[in-house]
């Protein structure tokens, strides 16, 4: 496993153990974000899909209404109707830190104070399908706000997701392994040097005890 | 301070012209692409909502905006109906997190 050449050294050895030791704990807080974020996601995924399903088939609806306004209008009347809004949309964006990820927090603003300010067009000319569609848009805009929110914040977490994935994979099947089989190597090494210098030993003792005693 | 733009062919979407959000008529893929370009350099909005139909040919460039934290690019239906793209790309991302699309 080991590929690279390491020095079999005492201090190659302590640097690898504490290697090991950080990689094991980095290793097990990057199991645990990753645990976490995955149980955080799918929340925030299955309420996306019922925040999408919910605002979609609003939206239909709503363009339904609006299909049929125009029928009702000239194209003209319908454009100079829209002409002038009188009602604007401000957002402050706030983060949130979710596990490392900043995921946005919308709060809106209007222009008007009266949220229900949107009618922008005098009644005597337009016919009562606009109305009705234009009602029928604002009451979609909050979800549709609020679904901006959530799957912005589930793209950015599934982001996260895979990358500490990967990490912890890296760690678990690469990094620790290696670390393992270095320190093993560098251990066989050193005790192998110290059979080594043992057997020298006694066979030098042999020698010097035959020469002074003829043994 | 953030605003609301909204993307897409004229019909789908000038009733969002009302509630106040901003409007940008494209009524083809070309057209579509520059003004998106033209929204995302200016960074004055933090949301862009942008029909499927017009999304399906700029996928490659929401792509790269998929991970920034903002513009949020979220689709919408159009007045032609739904394709099914924007609930696709919950379950990608759902996928890209899990492995499978388990939702």
């Amino acid at each position: 496993m080991a590929t690279t050449q390491i020095n079999p050294t005492r201090m190659e050895l302590s640097r690898l153990k504490k290697k090991l030791a950080t990689a094991t704990r980095g290793h097990k807080l990057l199991k645990d974000k990753r645990d976490e974020l995955m149980r955080q996601f799918l929340d925030m995924a299955r309420l996306n899909r019922e925040l999408r399903v919910k605002v979609e088939n609003a939206i239909m609806a709503a363009n339904k209404n609006f299909v049929l306004a125009s029928a009702a209008m000239s194209p003209q009347t319908l454009s100079a109707a829209m002409l002038a809004p009188k009602q604007e949309v401000y957002l402050d964006v706030a983060y949130k830190n979710v596990m490392s990820v900043d995921i946005p927090v919308y709060s809106v603003k209007t222009r008007t104070p009266d949220e229900n300010d949107i009618f922008c067009y005098g009644l005597a000319f337009t016919s009562s399908e606009l109305d009705d569609a234009v009602s029928s848009m604002a009451d979609v805009l909050p979800d549709m706000l609020r679904l901006a929110e959530i799957e912005k914040s589930c793209q950015l977490m599934s982001a996260e997701i895979e990358k500490t994935r990967r990490r912890v994979n890296a760690l678990e099947h690469v990094m620790i392994p290696e670390t393992k089989a270095q320190i093993r190597n560098i251990t066989m090494k050193l005790d192998e040097n110290e059979r080594a210098t043992q057997t020298r030993l006694m066979k030098v003792k042999d020698m010097v005890l035959k020469k002074a005693h003829g043994y | 301070m953030y605003k609301v733009a909204v993307l897409g062919d004229r019909d789908s979407i000038y009733g969002f012209a009302a509630l106040g959000l901003d409007v940008f008529y494209a009524d083809d893929s070309s057209k579509g692409a520059e003004i998106f370009k033209e929204l995302t350099s200016r960074e004055q909005y933090s949301i862009i909502y942008i029909t499927e139909q017009l999304a399906s040919d700029l996928t490659h460039e929401i792509e790269k905006y998929s991970y920034k934290p903002t513009p949020a690019i979220i689709l919408i239906p159009g007045v032609k109906g739904n394709t099914g793209e924007g609930i696709r790309a919950v379950k990608k991302s759902v996928e890209k997190a899990v492995g499978s699309d388990i939702i």
